[in-house]
């Protein structure tokens, strides 16, 4: 098993494979009255968050605590972060205390990669800046694969803000992987140069989100920030809206059997349309609830094999 | 004051023969007081930095002036020119006399300040630029290096005003809109990292306009750190039509790539950036070509705190004193000719240092390095002379080792260690 999980790049398919079986194991547990397994009793999980962010906070600390692990909440404010301690003295501080494994938000990208060179114990990436958020590519992962059966060959199209989108480079990395063919979707400004050479070959870049809905398996709505207007990205939030919102017309664009799939929070009315939101075709919640296995799966895993 | 006969010394890589150093200059006796057997060494004019920063005043835990021309001195060099970035901001007569002066007392090489185009590198009013000439420092390039002078009135106005004493603009061009929160070159690897990219066309766009600017006022130009086949091209045509321009280029971007930001390491994040291996091949063609007139070393050491750190918050920069020669050697191989021009010879034009980059012949200053090119050494950041440990090359093995510096006649480095 890998020791780190910083990118969805350290996933190959065997290792991806194995965390969404693991996953699905954890979410039969789920259903059980008592919810906790003792795998981790004795070993400390500390949650350093370095931005605000209460959804994957709490879907890691569920996880950490269903596999009886003690978990340490260390958020930027509030704490030494804020009077200017560097990450690599935090870093050193939670070495002291023991931390077995360190699951780190950040508002800079590659500070997983900074604080494993500077811990013994397993780092997990978080969202690290516009770069990468791993373990929401692997609940999206097994959100499809509980949804439409398996991954491989599905055609998969991810609408948005790419460019700062970490959801975004993790998923085209983690599905790409796993065998789907991603299409990116996006006004040209929001769309990185070079994407389909940094990441994957195979990716395909379309401006054009109705020539692409209806090959479609899965549709990602990204979230898209109102003040990138003020970029020039795009001219407003209205025409952004029509040219590359999920609406109800789109929305029947798609095959029969698609899905609609957003990492969250919303912006209703601006990505997509809230009868698209609330539709049956929307795994919203779903990938909720598959955020706390895929989680469990990945702590599990990594810290496992030293118990 | 000490004679010395170098013995067997290869000046420019030609057959050996002997040199003796009398009172500073090259003298044609044949013996002298003390005698360095240089078998195997080749001798070079002492070499000549365009762009260095030497932190002090402001920042003296990260280098001084004296720590920095130790460095100089042992990289084989016998004259820098200091970046007016300090704090206070070199941009009055009192602030470049003070560098200079620390410079003397130093006594390791000179020591040549060069003074900020606008108060404050703030791009907004000239700074007392001849007061700055006409002061003890003498100075005659100015440049806001760490930022470009964005407005292109005051570019105009300030590469004109120079004029009147023979100054030189020494330009960072980086269009500031377009590398707004920029982290390293814009491409494949920023696009894979998820940061922010610096596109190569905010620096060719700024040489563009720039070599305009100085066609259209008869002016002199000199650009710094070029980093992108963009940029040579533009440097290309405006010297086939004439214009006055110069142009450096460092030894981390005739080397490194961006590739090296992967490991998210900031002791590889630099402004401009590391660029893809096409640059680099086409910044080694033009420094060959001439295109590219000298190679600069942008030292930029930096305290630890500042480059221990998340990328993103890391101050750009590397230390290149200490390296530059060897790095160039693994580049260009022992071409003596070719680095003697574009390390020591083009740059003392510039900077119109007069004693500086002249012929190893009698009666010229014996400004001189020694150098043994069948060496090899693995860099190792404690072995800095520097206050500053952020080199890239920590680990990598180069070519070549400074054995002595002289420093008209005297020596500031003898069997590779500062004599001072």
């Amino acid at each position: 098993m890998i020791k780190h999980l910083r990118s969805a790049a350290d996933l190959d398919a065997e290792t991806a494979t194995l965390i969404l079986d693991t996953a699905g194991e954890m979410a039969a547990l789920a259903g059980r009255e008592v919810k906790k397994l003792p795998t981790l009793r004795g070993r400390t999980v500390v949650n350093l968050f370095y931005e605000d962010s209460t959804r994957t906070r709490i879907s890691f600390e569920a996880a950490a605590k269903r596999l009886s692990a003690d978990v340490i909440n260390f958020s930027a404010k509030g704490s030494s972060v804020s009077k200017g301690e560097s990450l690599k003295d935090t870093a050193l501080t939670l070495q002291a205390m023991g931390a077995d494994a360190v699951v780190i938000r950040h508002p800079a990208s590659g500070a997983p990669h900074r604080l494993a060179s500077w811990v013994d114990g397993s780092v997990v990436n978080a969202g690290d800046g516009t770069h990468e958020h791993p373990t929401q590519a692997l609940l999206d992962a097994y959100t499809m694969r509980s949804r439409l059966g398996k991954i491989d060959g599905l055609r998969v199209a991810i609408v948005g803000d790419v460019l700062h989108s970490r959801v975004a480079r993790s998923n085209v990395l983690l599905l790409t992987t796993l065998g789907a063919q991603v299409t990116l979707v996006g006004p040209p400004t929001l769309i990185p140069v070079d994407i389909a050479a940094a990441l994957s070959p195979a990716t395909k870049v379309s401006y054009d989100l109705d020539s692409v809905l209806p090959d479609a398996d899965v549709v990602m709505m990204l979230r898209v920030q109102t003040e990138r207007m003020q970029d020039s990205y795009f001219p407003s939030a209205r025409e952004y809206s029509r040219r590359y919102g999920l609406d109800a017309p789109r929305m029947r664009k798609l095959p029969q059997h698609a899905i609609v799939m957003h990492p969250g929070p919303m912006n209703r009315g601006m990505e997509i349309a809230p009868e698209v939101a609330d539709s049956t075709r929307s795994t919203i919640v779903e990938q909720v609830a598959n955020g706390v296995s895929a989680r469990m799966a990945v702590l599990y895993l990594l810290l496992g094999g030293k118990a | 004051m000490t004679s010395y006969l170098i013995k067997n010394v290869s000046v420019l890589g030609a057959a050996p023969t002997d040199l003796v150093i009398r009172d500073g200059v090259i003298t044609g006796e044949t013996t002298a007081g003390e005698t360095i057997d240089a078998t195997g060494l080749v001798a070079l004019p002492g070499l000549v930095d365009l762009h260095t920063h030497l932190r002090e005043p402001g920042r003296e835990d990260a280098e001084t002036v004296e720590t920095g021309s130790r460095a100089a001195a042992l990289g084989g060099y016998t004259a820098v020119c200091a970046m007016a970035n300090t704090s206070p901001v070199a941009d009055t007569a009192g602030v470049v006399e003070q560098v200079w002066r620390l410079g003397r007392e130093a006594g390791l090489v000179d020591v040549q300040p060069i003074g900020a185009v606008t108060v404050g590198l703030a791009g907004k009013q000239l700074a007392e630029l001849g007061a700055m000439a006409t002061s003890a420092a003498n100075v005659r390039i100015f440049s806001d290096d760490g930022f470009c002078v964005a407005d292109p009135r005051l570019m105009r106005r300030a590469l004109e005003y120079v004029k009147a004493f023979d100054g030189i603009i020494a330009q960072h061009a980086e269009e500031p809109r377009l590398t707004e929160g920029a982290q390293m070159h814009e491409g494949e690897v920023s696009t894979r990292l998820g940061l922010t990219g610096w596109p190569a066309v905010a620096e060719e766009a700024i040489i563009a306009r720039d070599v305009l600017l100085a066609e259209h006022v008869g002016s002199r130009l000199h650009v710094c750190h070029v980093s992108t086949a963009g940029s040579v091209e533009v440097l290309r045509q405006a010297k086939a039509r004439g214009v006055r321009v110069t142009a450096e280029v460092t030894p981390h971007h005739l080397l490194l790539t961006d590739e090296l930001a992967a490991s998210y390491d900031p002791v590889y994040k630099v402004n401009p950036p590391l660029r893809t291996a096409a640059d680099v091949e086409a910044l080694r063609q033009a420094l060959i070509d001439g295109v590219i007139d000298v190679v600069a070393t942008d030292h930029a050491p930096h305290a630890v705190q500042d480059k221990e750190c998340e990328w993103a918050y890391a101050r750009p920069g590397m230390v290149g004193l200490e390296t530059a020669l060897p790095v160039v050697l693994s580049v260009l191989g022992e071409r003596w000719e070719l680095i003697a021009d574009r390390m020591s010879r083009t740059p003392a034009k510039i900077a119109g240092l007069a004693g500086h980059g002249g012929e190893l012949i009698a009666g010229s200053p014996a400004n001189l390095t020694l150098v043994d090119p069948s060496a090899r050494r693995v860099v190792d950041p404690s072995e800095l002379a520097s206050r500053s440990r952020n080199t890239p090359y920590a680990g990598t093995t180069l070519p070549g080792r400074i054995v002595a510096t002289f420093l008209r006649g005297v020596p500031t480095v003898l069997d590779g260690k500062a004599v001072k």
